[in-house]
């Protein structure tokens, strides 16, 4: 029988390996039997999901954190010396 | 990257390489999706020479990084406190305080576990990728994800499902 420590570790690792067909079962029937690791479970995936959709909103998202104007100077310098002739 | 110094690098270097490559650049994405897929590289670079100073692998810097997963657990190995529930916060996770929240969050992490995480979890990087540059093995950046996601866990409860 699992414990609820065994039960974590594997909701987190199926998120990067599939498991093996025993492991599956007995995390099938932990899961079943307790609520914390269900929550637990849940949390995850939701993590997952949204933290995937950070990607997507940097690359639509205009009103995302931008750079400091100094920096942006700072930058804008290096690329004029490091490029030039082909500005 | 926590450094705003190595951040601003990481951008300026971005913006260099696709200066230098815009003839490759046939518009087939958007300018932003292409920028953001040069800059996830030169984020990669800057954690591989991290990773060549102080080893991922390096069993103290391990045991230095360990977010306590044992104190969670009760000695039989059951959970201290019952989980919340959550309920299906989808849509508020999309908001601004949510990000700032998981910002304050993924700070609270050690630096290693924090890169780790945000290299798999938002860049998206396949294992294999993430073990043949940083030189760990797999069973390694499991256990690693594994503290990670049970420190942000655990602090996202209480900062802000609470």
């Amino acid at each position: 029988m699992l414990t609820c420590k065994d039960a974590s570790r594997l909701i987190s690792e199926r998120q990067e390996r599939p498991l093996g067909i025993g492991e599956l079962w007995a995390l099938r029937l932990h899961l079943w039997l307790c609520v914390s690791c269900r929550r637990f479970a849940r949390q995850l995936g939701l993590l997952r999901r949204v933290l995937r959709t950070l990607l997507r909103r940097m690359e639509t998202d205009v009103d995302g954190p931008e750079l400091a104007p100094e920096a942006r100077e700072r930058i804008r310098k290096v690329l004029a010396e490091r490029n030039a002739g082909t500005f | 990257m926590r450094d705003p110094h190595k951040a601003e690098e990481a951008v300026q270097e971005t913006l260099l390489a696709a200066l230098q490559a815009r003839e490759r650049f046939a518009g087939q994405a958007s300018t932003r999706t292409w920028l953001i897929g040069i800059l996830k590289h030169k984020v990669m670079d800057q954690f591989r020479r991290e990773a060549r100073e102080a080893p991922l692998d390096d069993p103290d810097a391990l045991a230095d990084d360990d977010i306590d997963t044992h104190a969670c657990f009760a000695e039989d190995g059951h959970w201290h406190e019952r989980l919340s529930d959550w309920g299906n916060p989808e849509k508020t996770l999309q908001t601004n305080q949510f990000w700032a929240v998981l910002q304050r969050c993924l700070d609270f992490l050690p630096a290693r576990l924090a890169r780790l995480f945000v290299l798999r979890e938002v860049m998206e990087e396949e294992t294999e990728t993430i073990c043949q540059e940083l030189s760990i093995t797999p069973t390694n950046l499991w256990t690693m994800l594994y503290r990670a996601r049970m420190g942000l866990r655990q602090c996202l409860e209480r900062s802000w499902v609470a």
